[in-house]
Order: structure tokens, then C-alpha cells, then sequence
């Protein structure tokens, strides 16, 4: 087995033990979908509360495993002093980085091979969905929460990592679009949700897979600005010991 | 050959005894001599320092490890061993001086030195939920030098724990986990911080084997320990570190040579006046009960003393003549304030 095919075997071996990320990363965004789908008391502003809770609910995931479910990972890794033992091995920073990217692409896969039919199921049933455009967000999206999240993972201490990520989640899923439309917030708020990438996220997929986006177009531009700006700071800030 | 090191600086009131460790043992030259038997130089260290802001860690040291041996780094707290150690692992830059190890200089080189190094972090460096056999695999996967993961797990002598978590281990099986992946890079040279530490006796004798023969394959070991005991049965040379500086290096025979003495346990407050005017043998106490006397110990001084102590009606309650043990080197070396404990470095 190829190096970078080793270490990609052990970063799926240990999200997929790991009961904590699991529940983070399926199980939350299974809970909210089949919740607010079927009890109605959100102000989605849809006919079916499925169409607005969809689209948000796969930008909640691409958020869970490349912001929390990564940083707070790697984080630990770098306490336990993981990355510098394997620093000390041939496989190679850029090995390292690209097996984690190919770890959280697979389990966005095997996100999305939930979430969709369950929302199918759900009765969600979009009109004329761009997968493509949405393929294309989910890219930026995975970019911009993984800079995010090594960031943190990088500076700050395992434990006062956890916190912040778990913090900043909490923060980006209630403003971000995902389960509470923008309409819904005060002017003020709104107007910071929108530049937050949850929000620019969410409300790009809404716009490729439904056709509702908010501002979809200024939405792309703040994206796109957070996947160049966010991996930049993680690679001028991560420390690896 | 033996190498006691002058202090650059002015010696601390509490270290005792380096001026007679000096006579007649200093070697001026560092570096270049050849070892012993052919064996080639795996890591060299010439001047090497080591700052951190103010603090300086390691100061202009230098010394060198061969194919074939274990060479014990010793010292006592921040003595600068593991800032050594991580200086050739390639970990940090030096401030200044230079490393070679396998002829390449680690911070540079890392990437290709990684290939044929061997190394085991004084703690950590697993993921608390892999598995034994998982974590082996994976190392043995990235080192990619053919070595079997699982003859690997049996050879440390964890083939009953192959499926324990690394948060299961107990201190000393984890210590065996990492030297497991030291191995895993079927190592031309291995730096290996405190293998020991925290391990019981038979994982001790199980470690101790297991480094014996890399050595004997021919890998050079560089093992850092403050455990004098372990330097003692392990190493063929031992590097003594102590406040950033090296002050003793050569093989155990040679640090103990020519240092030959006896130790004696009797009653408390023992006439020494009275043993010399009698025996003219010259004691001075270092305990309450204990006593000892500079001489080279032959069968006859012993006796002599024995007789006397007879003769007096004392009692002798422990007797040990010859050669120093590494230990008595050691205290007479370095300070006595801190103690071989734990380098926090």
C-alpha cells in the first residue's frame, strides 16, 4: 500500500471509530432533517419545510466534517503529538494534508448518500437541481471550513480547540441559513449572516438545488473569498507541534 | 577513548570531585578519533548549541555515536539531552554548530533521512483510540522497508494486546508501541527518548533485548535516559550531559577506570584516626554509616580493613570494592541538587 494510501486508511479507521464524530457528522444532520421535516414549526417560508431544510442541511455537513470533524482531529493529533511522530517519517507533510482532504471528500460521500435519500424520502423533491453548481459550492465550502479549522487546530491547545470549534459551530449553524432562514433574523444580523461562509453556503446550494437562493450571486463572492482567505491563514498560522 | 569534559565556564560549588575525574583523563581532542573495533560514525555532534529567547539549552557540545553501539545520552534535569536528541531528528535548527547524522544534516535533509531513522518520542505520538496492530501496520506501511507489522507486535511482546487500544496500554506497554514503530523503519540509526521509562521488569529485559540486537544488526543507537541503572546495562558508551554541556563521554569501562575504590557500611562515627594509625588506610565519610577509601582494591586491603573492623568488634554492614558503578561517576560529576530526574525538555 501506498504511503498516502496507509495514511488515508488510518484517518477513516479513526473517524470511523470515533462515536463523537459520527454523531457529528451523520447523526446531527440526520436528526435535524427528519426533525423540522416532519414537525413544522420553522418559518422556512416553503410549502414544505423538506425544500428549505435540504440544501441547508448538506451545507451543515460539509461544515461538520471539514471545520469540526478535522480540526477538532487534528487538533488532538497535534497534542498527542501524532503529527510530529509521523513528521518524523517519510510520509511527508504534503502526504499528510492530502489524506486528509481525500478523508473528508469520503465522508462528505458517504454524507451525502444519507442525507439526499433521506430527504427524498422526506418528500423533498427539487425542481430542476444543479449538481453541478452544487458539486462546485460543496468544493469551496469543504475549503473554506477546512482552513477554518486547521487554523484553530493548529494554535490553540486540544481541549480549548474543542470548545472553540464546538462554539464556532453552534454560532455558524444558527446564522448561517441552515435551519433558520436569513428572513428571520434582525436586519443587523442578517446582514453579518450573509458574509459568514455557513451562510454563503448554504445559500449558494439552496440556489443550485432549489432555486431560491437569498443573494446567490453575492453569495458565490463571499464564498470564493473564504476558500482563498481561510487556507492561507491556516497555512501561515499551523504549528505542527 | 575517554573524554572529561572541562566546564566552559566556572563549576558549580555543588558539583564534587570533577578536578580529580580531570587528572589525567582529559582529552583535547573531540571529535575525528577513530572508535575501537572499525566501527563507522552514524551521527556526529561538533559545537553544537541550542538557544531558546535568553535560555540557553545546549552549549557547544559535541560527540559522536557509532554503527554497531548504544550510546547512552545521561543526564539530569535540562541537562539540554532532548533538545540534542531533537536537533538530530531534525525537529529544530541548531543556533549554532553543526549535525550530521547518516552524513546529512536532519533539518535539511529530513525527508530522506526519515526513511533510514528510527524514532521514539519520550511520550506520546499515537492516536489514543488506534489499536496495536493498526498503528504498527500503518508505520510499517509508511516506512515501506519490508518489515512485518505483526512479527513486529510479537517481537516488543505485545502480540496478546495486538487488539488493545493505545489508551488501554498500560505506561510501559505503550513505551513498547513506540519502540515497535521505531523499528518499523528497520532503522540505520534510531534516537530513542527514555525507552525504559515507566516499564516493568520483564518489558524492561523485553526492551533491552530488543535494542541489543538493532545494535548488534548494526544500527547506532542513541538512547537518552536518566536512568543510571539502565545506562549502565545497556550501553556500550555514555554521553553525560549536564546543564547544556557534556562533561564526560566514553564507554562505561572507561568512565569507571581508573577510579577504583572501596565503600563501606559500619557504625555511625567510626575513628578514623584510629583505622589509619592502624591499617594506613585513609577513609572519609559519606554517611552517616558509610566510609570510603581511595585505593585500587585488591584481596589484601580488603582484608586488612575486614580485620580491623573485626578486631574493633563493628560490624560490616555492606562492603563494595572496585570500579565505580556509573552512578557514583555520575554524582561525582554532576550536581546533586536536581538529581537524574525526569529532562523536561
Amino acid at each position: 500500500m501506498s504511503r498516502l494510501g496507509a495514511q488515508v486508511r488510518t484517518e477513516l479507521q479513526l473517524v470511523s471509530r470515533n462515536g463523537e464524530q459520527l454523531l457529528l457528522t451523520l447523526g446531527i444532520p440526520v436528526m435535524l432533517l427528519v426533525f423540522f421535516s416532519t414537525v413544522d414549526v420553522l418559518p422556512t417560508g416553503t410549502d414544505d419545510p423538506v425544500d428549505f431544510l435540504a440544501p441547508g442541511v448538506l451545507a451543515l455537513a460539509v461544515m461538520s466534517t471539514a471545520m469540526v470533524s478535522l480540526g477538532i482531529g487534528t487538533g488532538f493529533e497535534r497534542t498527542y503529538k501524532v503529527l510530529k511522530r509521523l513528521g518524523a517519517t517519510p510520509l511527508g507533510r504534503g502526504r499528510l494534508i492530502g489524506a486528509k482532504i481525500i478523508s473528508v471528500v469520503a465522508v462528505e460521500m458517504v454524507q451525502f448518500a444519507v442525507l439526499v435519500p433521506v430527504a427524498l424520502l422526506l418528500g423533498w423533491d427539487p425542481p430542476s437541481p444543479d449538481w453541478l453548481m452544487a458539486a462546485l459550492a460543496v468544493v469551496l465550502g469543504t475549503v473554506a471550513f477546512a482552513g477554518i479549522g486547521l487554523t484553530l487546530a493548529g494554535r490553540l491547545r486540544g481541549e480549548i480547540n474543542l470548545a472553540a470549534q464546538n462554539a464556532i459551530y453552534l454560532a455558524l449553524l444558527l446564522l448561517g441559513g441552515m435551519v433558520v432562514p436569513f428572513a428571520e433574523l434582525p436586519a443587523p444580523v442578517r446582514a453579518v449572516a450573509y458574509l459568514l461562509p455557513s451562510g454563503a453556503l448554504s445559500d449558494v446550494l439552496r440556489e443550485a438545488l432549489t432555486d431560491v437562493g437569498a443573494r446567490p450571486g453575492a453569495s458565490w463572492v463571499v464564498l470564493t473569498c473564504w476558500a482563498v482567505a481561510t487556507p492561507l491563514l491556516a497555512r501561515r498560522l499551523f504549528r505542527f507541534e | 577513548m575517554l573524554q572529561v569534559v572541562r566546564r566552559s565556564g566556572r563549576l558549580a560549588p555543588n558539583v564534587r570531585g570533577v578536578s580529580d575525574f580531570d587528572s589525567g583523563s582529559v582529552d583535547g581532542s573531540r571529535m575525528g578519533a577513530p572508535r575501537p573495533g572499525g566501527t563507522s560514525t552514524a551521527v556526529e555532534v561538533e559545537a553544537l548549541t541550542v538557544r531558546y529567547g535568553d535560555l540557553v539549552a545546549v552549549n557547544g557540545i559535541s560527540f559522536q555515536a557509532d554503527h554497531g553501539q548504544i550510546t547512552a545520552v545521561l543526564g539530569p534535569n535540562g541537562a539540554g539531552k532532548t533538545s540534542t536528541i531533537e536537533v538530530c531528528e531534525g525537529y529544530r535548527r541548531p543556533t549554532s554548530g553543526t549535525v550530521r547524522v547518516l552524513g546529512m544534516v536532519p533539518a535539511d535533509d529530513q525527508a530522506k533521512l526519515s526513511e533510514r531513522m528510527g524514532v521514539m518520542l519520550q511520550e506520546g505520538g499515537v492516536y489514543p483510540s488506534a489499536r496495536v496492530r493498526d498503528v504498527v501496520r500503518h508505520y510499517c506501511a509508511l516506512y515501506d522497508r519490508g518489515v512485518d507489522a505483526d512479527e513486529l507486535v510479537e517481537r516488543v511482546g505485545l502480540g496478546e494486546r495486538a487488539g488493545a487500544t493505545w489508551r488501554r496500554l498500560s505506561g510501559g506497554e505503550k513505551q513498547r508501541v513506540s519502540l515497535a514503530l521505531a523499528l518499523a523503519a528497520r532503522p540505520e540509526v534510531a534516537f530513542l527518548d527514555e525507552p525504559t521509562s515507566g516499564v516493568d521488569v520483564h518489558g524492561r529485559d523485553t526492551i533491552r533485548d530488543v535494542v541489543r540486537r538493532l545494535a548488534d544488526d548494526g544500527c547506532a543507537v542513541v538512547l537518552a535516559t536518566h536512568e543510571l541503572d539502565e545506562a549502565e546495562r545497556i550501553a556500550d558508551r555514555v554521553v553525560i550531559f549536564d546543564r547544556g554541556e557534556v562533561i564526560a563521554d566514553g564507554t562505561l569501562d572507561e568512565l569507571r577506570r581508573g577510579h577504583d575504590e572501596i565503600r563501606f557500611r559500619t557504625v555511625p562515627g567510626l575513628d578514623l584516626v584510629a583505622l589509619e594509625a592502624a591499617t594506613g588506610l585513609v577513609a572519609v565519610t559519606l554517611g552517616d554509616d558509610e566510609y570510603l577509601v581511595r585505593i585500587a582494591s585488591d584481596p589484601q586491603v580488603v582484608s586488612v580493613l575486614s580485620g580491623w573492623l573485626a578486631v574493633q568488634g563493628h560490624p560490616l554492614i555492606d562492603l563494595r570494592a572496585g570500579a565505580q558503578r556509573l552512578e557514583d561517576v555520575f554524582r561525582r560529576l554532576t550536581s546533586t541538587e536536581s538529581g537524574p530526574n525526569e529532562d523536561p525538555r
